[in-house]
């Protein structure tokens, strides 16, 4: 884990001596301490739901901080041929399978992961003694701006992150940190890149056939507005969107994470 | 039963059985035979007609690009994009085609997206068959089975907000017997943009959701931008060519009264259906919806495309130019005959007996500045803009003017006699035509005076003498 700072510091990433062990108690203050709540998701009965306090990390998880991760736990490390769990293109935009890379297009080791399977995030959530975010934990701390835990009626709070996708992807992305910080503390939840959450296909996938469940209707056209609890919260529509494109096998070029755990 | 009485009752079971047939369109249950790779075009160029005489299985490829590009000169917009144009890819198919449609989302795309064919008979439209995250390509089929042109578009949540980014096209599905032949063959298609900043405002312009949802859009185009198909980039074209354009309007919000300037539509394929309405002037052409218009051009001259919801057109950028070339037929169009003083018998209008009161002259420079005010807003403003910023490509600013502070007798000249070719103002050339206003001495004076002393430019007073001087020689 120091070894990821050192790497900061000079961008020759090969040979960095890694320890193989999760990190300790430094990596705990990393969290943030979310106080419970309720909120009413852009999906469901427009009830509120309940979520329990919870932890979570600061910052995204890092380039430097996966490159630890697989040097540990080596059948995690990118191979000729990647696996299911892996997915088509993990890992893609290091230079090799024990090495970010250097130079300007290179993938920079404090910018956040990307190109990470669903799998690959929980195995290192796990690895970290920690766990991927419920979509509830998710969408609870990502209400808040800089100022105030629920910024939902601001709409300036929505055209701010509807302003990121105006921008095109920064090739390569820039440092974890460079864009926001709640007034919890959390770092980058809109405006870097999207996140992997525990239940991302929750909302649409309700049993065998998607046909049966509320997937087209929800999704699609006018009928996305129909069931939803805002239909002015377009950025929550773009996340939901995305989130329900996905399988737990891809690896996305603009698809990150970040880890949780229980209230301490 | 008699033989004559069954005869009937066959016929009479013959006939209902057509008749439940007719309920499906002709292009249901075609041969397919075949196999080939769809061209597919940019705008404003449309595919070659189709020359098979039978239904085969069209490969549509179409990747989703999301980039950033000019909206207008110096002004840009982050496009998602169907095969990297606004609007996107012209596909061309024959009724009963089998198509499959590869739908691709190019890794460096931030979002998901998917396809909502108005040509497919199916929930949908294709759009959850097509849904992909970047990265990834779906594939699904569908058999054309209604022939006429129909707008595609992305149909992701929110999908207010991915047609507001430019994500429509065309899809034309040719009936069995094609269409009757012309010259030229264009593909136009309207948007409406909302941007966070104002009409021209410069620099990299993000979407404005408050705008979309109050449908009061800063910009309406034809073909994706500002001058896509106008100045520069106006249709060439010859006297003698019947042309076609397909049009659609991919909306998210506004209906086109699409007409010509100088054209009448001989036919028009209405809301490109199967409908031929004849001798049409304005097409109503719904958002999501499409028309086809054929014309021919019978004289030579610029013909302006317009949304006749004319602000659009003055305002915000909904103009396209066909430029045909060849020689005058002054029967069909004289041009300026003649040109006279015009005073209605028994004078004006209204006039009372007494002294006609004396025209305003202005006693200062202020009064001129004054006068000159009341001038220009109503014969100027509507081209040259509220503050003289001019509209890009069409109409040239008078703030901050290098062409019109250069030479200010020049621009008496011009406010006098009118102004037709190209000149070129602040580095960006305009070839448009200003006509002449008819204004007197006094009142080219005030408003020079005007404009000289607005927007930073060069200041100082034109006199009704030196107007004078300049038109008539010392």
């Amino acid at each position: 884990m120091r070894c990821g700072s050192a790497l900061l510091a000079v961008a020759a990433l090969v040979g960095c001596a890694v320890q193989a062990s999760p990190p300790g108690e430094g990596a705990k203050t990393a969290m943030a301490a979310i106080e419970g709540g309720r909120y009413v998701p852009l999906y469901g009965d427009g009830e509120p739901v309940e979520v329990a306090s919870f932890r979570i990390d600061r910052g995204l998880v890092t380039n430097a901080q996966f490159f630890d991760f697989v040097r540990a736990v080596p059948r995690w490390q990118r191979a000729e041929e990647p696996s299911l769990l892996m997915g088509e293109g993990y890992l893609r935009h290091w230079a090799g399978p024990l090495e970010i890379g250097s130079g300007a297009k290179a993938a920079r080791p404090d910018a956040p992961v990307t190109h990470v399977s669903w799998f690959a995030a929980r195995a290192y959530c796990d690895w970290r003694e920690k766990r991927l975010p419920s979509l509830d934990e998710w969408e609870l701390v990502a209400l808040a701006d800089e100022s105030s835990r629920d910024a939902t009626d601001d709409p300036a709070f929505h055209q701010k992150i509807l302003d990121w996708y105006a921008r095109p992807r920064p090739d390569p992305l820039p440092p974890v940190g460079s864009t926001s910080r709640n007034v919890w503390g959390v770092e980058d939840l809109h405006g870097l890149v999207w996140e992997w959450v525990e239940d991302f296909n929750s909302v649409f996938v309700t049993g065998e056939s998607r046909a049966d469940g509320t997937f087209d209707r929800q999704l699609y056209c006018a009928g996305a507005a129909a069931t939803a609890s805002d239909a002015r919260n377009y950025a929550a529509f773009l996340r939901y969107a995305m989130r329900s494109s996905l399988q737990a096998g891809y690896a996305v070029g603009n698809l990150g994470f970040r880890c949780a755990a229980d209230a301490a | 039963m008699e033989p004559t009485k069954i005869a009937s009752r066959l016929v009479a079971g013959l006939a209902a059985a057509l008749g439940a047939l007719a309920f499906l369109p002709a292009g249901a249950g075609a041969e397919i035979r075949g196999e080939e790779k769809a061209v597919l075009t940019d705008p404003p160029e449309v595919p070659a007609p189709i020359a098979r005489d039978h239904a085969t299985k069209v490969i549509v490829e179409l990747e989703v690009r999301e980039l950033v590009d000019d909206i207008s000169d110096g002004v840009q917009y982050t496009f998602w994009t169907f095969g990297g144009t606004v609007p996107g890819s012209f596909i061309r198919v024959r009724e009963g085609d089998l198509v499959e449609f590869h739908m691709r989302n190019h890794p460096d795309n931030t979002v998901p997206h998917n396809i909502d064919l108005h040509a497919v008979t199916g929930p949908g439209g294709g759009a959850t068959s097509s849904f992909v995250a970047p990265g990834q390509e779906a594939v699904f089929s569908f058999q054309v089975l209604n022939p006429g042109l129909y707008v595609y578009h992305c149909a992701t949540a929110p999908v207010g907000m991915h047609i507001a980014n430019g994500m429509y096209g065309l899809i034309l599905v040719e009936p069995e017997e094609g269409l009757p032949e012309v010259d030229r063959e264009l593909y136009v298609m309207q948007g409406d943009f909302y941007t966070e900043g104002r009409y021209g405002d410069p620099g990299l312009q993000p979407f404005s959701m408050e705008k979309a949802l109050e449908e009061n859009p800063d910009y309406v185009l034809f073909n994706g931008s500002v001058g896509a198909i106008s100045g520069d980039n106006a249709i060439p074209a010859q006297v003698g060519d019947r042309v076609r354009i397909y049009f659609g309007n991919g909306g998210p919000n506004l209906v086109s009264s699409f007409h010509v300037i100088g054209e009448i539509f001989d036919e028009v394929r209405v809301e490109a259906g199967s409908l031929i309405n004849r001798d049409v002037q304005t097409t109503l052409v719904p958002a999501g919806g499409a028309a086809i218009v054929d014309f021919a051009l019978e004289v030579p001259g610029t013909f302006i495309l317009v949304d006749h919801s004319i602000f659009r057109a003055f305002n915000k950028g909904a103009i396209g130019m066909i430029r045909a070339g060849g020689a005058e037929n002054e029967l069909i169009y004289s041009g300026r005959q003649d040109e006279r003083i015009y005073l209605p018998e028994g004078g004006a209008i209204g006039a009372h007996p007494g002294e006609a009161p004396a025209p305003r002259v202005a006693a200062s420079k202020q009064e001129r500045i004054a006068e000159g005010q009341r001038i220009y807003q109503a014969n100027c403003m509507a081209c040259h803009q509220g503050q003289g910023q001019g509209i890009p490509r069409a109409f040239p600013p008078l703030a901050k003017s290098d062409y019109l502070n250069a030479d200010v007798d020049r621009a008496i000249e011009i406010v006098a006699e009118g102004l037709s070719g190209r000149i070129t103002v602040n580095d960006v050339d305009y070839d448009t035509v200003m006509p002449r206003l008819g204004l007197s001495h006094e009142q080219i004076a005030n408003v020079l005076t005007y404009v000289l002393n607005q927007w930073g430019n060069s200041g100082g007073e034109v006199t009704p003498d030196r107007v004078a001087e300049v038109l008539t020689g010392p």
